[in-house]
């Protein structure tokens, strides 16, 4: 579907936000108003431009960023949830669970024992690349995987 | 050097909007802008790279039809483009710098492995990655 380029560029200006401030609240008034547009077109055009709703897209920022800081550093885990954005730890772990398939202590322990050397290519970029990829929600991707029933509190809002 | 890579391009949606976004906020020097009917063929160059020129075109008929061109301006203007890497010496004093004069950063420097980096867009929506050369 086509879309006007000039929105999309202000799109982008919301999505860059996100980027630069994953671990912040973005509520759709605040994104809307970053894209100058009306809170009522903002989460469809965002959709529509980026194939996923902006709530779902501020989640794998997140997640990307703790998988980062899980290999990296030697953070605690509850610190690396609530630096990330999350509310509580337990919806870190299983919102991080139902993304990446492990929990985050056994993803830290995995990759940590496995080497790393890509330091020719950009870091920013590396990390990019290697953002989950969720093209369904995490609601569905719980039922799918006939996981726990138990309601994420991260809802898919916007 | 004789051989090499001697331009690469890069999609803008406006030519004017890009020669005063690389020249006046990014200090990038015009190599050549020449008209030959609607085409246009504009390239600028770092002032430190005389060997590569960044050639910026606006896509359109005739190189391509109307709706690859929408199509075109609409990857771009998504970020949709890969990106750009520009190295510097000193990329908080380049960041202070480049904002004083609007550019848009999309990442603030950040020191990592042993370097800062940093992020911005053109007006078109280019992404670029500006990184510190390693070791100073």
């Amino acid at each position: 579907m086509s879309q006007d380029p000039e929105l999309l560029r202000r799109l982008l200006r919301a999505k860059d936000r996100m980027d630069g401030a994953s671990h912040e609240e973005w509520p759709v008034r605040r994104l809307a108003r970053v894209s100058g547009v009306s809170e009522a077109h903002f989460a469809r055009s965002f959709k529509d431009a980026f194939g996923v709703p902006p709530h779902r897209y501020l989640l794998t920022r997140r997640i990307e960023k703790a998988t980062t800081l899980l290999r990296e550093t030697d953070l605690p885990i509850t610190d690396i949830a609530f630096q990330t954005g999350w509310q509580s730890l337990g919806t870190f772990g299983r919102t991080f669970r139902d993304v990446t398939g492990e929990s985050p202590g056994d993803f830290r322990a995995r990759e940590k024992a496995a080497q790393h050397a890509p330091d020719q290519v950009p870091v920013c970029i590396l990390s990019a690349a290697q953002r989950p990829d969720l093209t369904i929600a995490v609601s569905e991707k719980r039922r799918q995987t006939g996981g726990d029933t138990n309601e994420s509190e991260e809802s898919e809002v916007p | 050097m004789s051989q090499g890579v001697q331009v690469a391009s890069i999609y803008v949606r406006d030519h004017d909007e890009a020669l005063a976004f690389y020249v006046e906020k990014l200090g990038f020097k015009v190599h050549t802008d020449v008209k030959n009917g609607d085409f246009r063929w504009l390239t600028v160059q770092h002032p430190e790279q005389p060997s590569f020129q960044l050639g910026l075109f606006v896509p359109g008929p005739p190189m391509v039809d109307a709706a690859t061109a929408q199509t075109v301006k609409e990857v771009v203007a998504k970020g949709a483009m890969p990106p750009l890497v520009l190295e510097v010496s000193d990329c908080r004093a380049a960041h202070d710098r480049m904002k004083a004069r609007g550019v848009e950063f999309t990442q603030e420097p950040t020191e990592r492995y042993g370097t800062v980096d940093a992020g911005f867009r053109d007006p078109s929506g280019n992404g670029w990655k500006m990184i510190q050369t390693r070791g100073k």
